[in-house]
């Protein structure tokens, strides 16, 4: 199945005629704890992500990255604020979070299952999902049995079947190697397009977030609020270490040293 | 089917953008499956280095030496004269003693007679114990109000419990299983307790995300993903359902119905010293196949099941 080529990046989301965008924050902020012990993870962050968008959260340690997620994915709520979310929203993280005592299969099975999906379909469409994540075969393998970057592919399966119209993501490569990483970008960007799926993808790595965003949120620390957003013109298919990925990521790195240095008298 | 919105001027490079991301995709998958070819953990499956008859040969000799051990010992003290025979008799006397036991019929009876009653009081502490355990681990307050007891509880000699058992239930079988119950459920909830505590919050929230609410998150989340520790905790529970029941089967001798523990109280009333020591490597055997050829087989499938062991 051919996909038209995307060399620009979609049309922004502030158009009289945009769709009503799968994910909107509006002046979302969450405390944790009470009191003197009180900690502002996100201050009024305003967010807006438009369907079938690649939108990709970078920031320094602190911001409130993971603390995001929680509150798209209904996890948490937010202290004060709106979150509107259209749709179902599917988390993946640093870790496969892949249950250990059922097979790579089982574990997409069991997300039909919780879904609703009638028993005699689960077997197969399970099957199907580890198709589409290359991992046909393996569906008999336990969790340990399996590679990190495999692990991560059993995940994104699960992801999927959530049926999820959004994808959260909290650094889901950062813990697995350049090359499979590399490999798993292009997995991750080809699955997009096919499933025609919204992501939310959390890193810390910019290249990363040049790579694969078609725009990019760069996050203030302690309290985390929206320092920047960019806009990521950079024509797909995209290398990580083409040119263009690589001056992008050096826009986006100065800005988050500007951020960290801004932290250099903190306390 | 155009999935993502394309803008104007793309078509001219849609062709050759597609036959790139073509070769692209070919290219990923070929890389992919080499990655996972080099990547894979090896362990799996390629355990058997050595044939089944010399592994089990490697496993059982220093089992064996041991009890060849322990038997020279024993011998060694009877032959040194430290007490008369007829009050500390050697293995060969013993032995005999207990091939005699096993044929009359004396100790089939009255091992069957307390293993039922082993069974029967385990499986109804097991029942009780997850019951309270996991009340007690879903609500702190629950648990903040009986935690403390429920140690206290598993802490206290069973003998202890036996003066009022017999006066609740007289010298009957519900006065051990009583408190055989009361011996091994605190054991048995405080692993299910342990074994909850010690879920990663990952997969907490992750069967949160996968829409597990309720029953289906114990179904699905919080009781297999305790397993482990509930094992250790079942391991430990057995422990203390044996020794109660030893001690129940000695002071509560129920007329017509031989058992391990009243051959020891007869026995001894009769200074037989032979028939008693018999009986106690009966009660120390049972221990120890039951330990390992039942909870240690089942803790080690669940630890390999759970990529935690040593496979």
């Amino acid at each position: 199945m051919p996909y038209p080529a995307l060399d620009a990046s979609p049309a922004p989301a502030a158009t009289d005629t945009a769709p009503a965008p799968a994910v909107r924050l509006e002046a979302v902020t969450k405390v944790y704890g009470r009191g003197d012990r009180a900690v502002t993870a996100l201050d009024g962050v305003d967010l807006e992500v438009a369907p079938g968008e690649f939108l990709c959260v970078v920031g320094a340690s602190g911001c409130g990255k993971s603390t995001l997620l929680g509150l798209l994915s209904g996890l948490d709520e937010p202290t004060a604020g709106r979150r509107e979310v259209n749709g179902t929203v599917g988390l993946m993280f640093q870790e496969s979070a892949l249950f250990p005592w059922l097979t790579a299969g089982a574990n997409v099975e069991l997300a039909l299952r919780l879904r609703g999906v009638p028993r005699r379909e689960r077997a197969s469409r399970a099957a199907e999902l580890l198709r589409t994540v290359h991992l046909e075969g393996f569906a008999g393998k336990r969790p340990h049995e399996l590679s990190g970057g495999m692990r991560q592919r059993v995940a994104l399966a699960r992801a999927f079947a959530q049926d999820a119209d959004v994808l959260a993501m909290d650094e889901p490569f950062a813990a697995l190697d350049a090359m499979t990483r590399d490999v798993l970008h292009d997995e991750l960007e080809r699955l997009w397009r096919e499933r025609n799926l919204t992501v939310v993808f959390v890193t810390h790595n910019v290249r990363e977030a040049a790579r694969l965003g078609d725009r990019i949120v760069v996050l203030t620390s302690r309290p985390g609020r929206v320092a920047a957003e960019i806009p990521v013109a950079i024509p797909r298919p995209r290398r990580i270490e083409s040119p263009d990925v690589s001056e992008l990521a050096g826009t986006v790195t100065a800005l988050l040293r500007e951020e960290v240095r801004r932290h250099a008298g903190d306390p | 089917m155009p999935v993502i919105p394309d803008s104007a001027g793309a078509s001219a490079g849609a062709s050759a953008g597609t036959i790139g991301e073509e070769r692209h995709r070919v290219v990923a998958e070929a890389e992919l499956a080499g990655l996972d070819a080099l990547d894979r953990p090896r362990s799996a499956g390629s355990t058997a280095g050595q044939p089944g008859v010399g592994r089990a040969w490697s496993a059982l000799w220093p089992k064996l030496a041991a009890c060849g051990l322990g038997l020279g010992a024993w011998q060694a003290v009877v032959s040194a004269g430290w007490k008369p025979r007829y009050v500390l008799p050697g293995p060969a006397a013993v032995g005999r003693e207990l091939v005699a036991m096993t044929t009359d019929g004396t100790l089939p009876r009255a091992v069957t007679n307390t293993l039922v009653r082993a069974g029967i009081g385990f499986t109804v502490a097991l029942v009780l114990g997850v019951a309270a355990g996991s009340l007690m681990a879903r609500h702190r307050l629950l648990r903040s109000a009986f935690g403390s007891l429920l140690t206290g509880i598993q802490t206290m000699p069973s003998i202890a419990w036996f003066p009022l058992a017999i006066l609740l239930f007289q010298l009957s079988e519900k006065a051990i299983l009583f408190v055989l119950v009361l011996g091994a459920a605190p054991a048995v909830a405080n692993g299910l307790i342990t074994g909850a505590d010690q879920i990663p919050p990952l997969l907490l929230r992750t069967g949160q995300v996968l829409g597990a609410r309720g029953f289906a998150a114990y179904r699905h989340v919080i009781l297999p993903a305790s397993l482990p520790a509930f094992v250790g905790g079942l391991k430990q529970g057995w422990a203390f359902a044996w020794r109660s029941l030893m001690a129940g089967e000695l002071i509560v001798v129920i007329a017509e119905k031989p058992s391990i523990g009243s051959i020891l109280q007869t026995r001894r009333s009769l200074a037989d010293a032979e028939g008693l020591m018999a009986t106690m490597l009966v009660i120390l055997a049972i221990g120890i196949v039951i330990d390992g050829a039942v909870f240690g087989r089942l803790e080690r499938a669940i630890l390999k099941r759970w990529g935690l062991g040593r496979g």
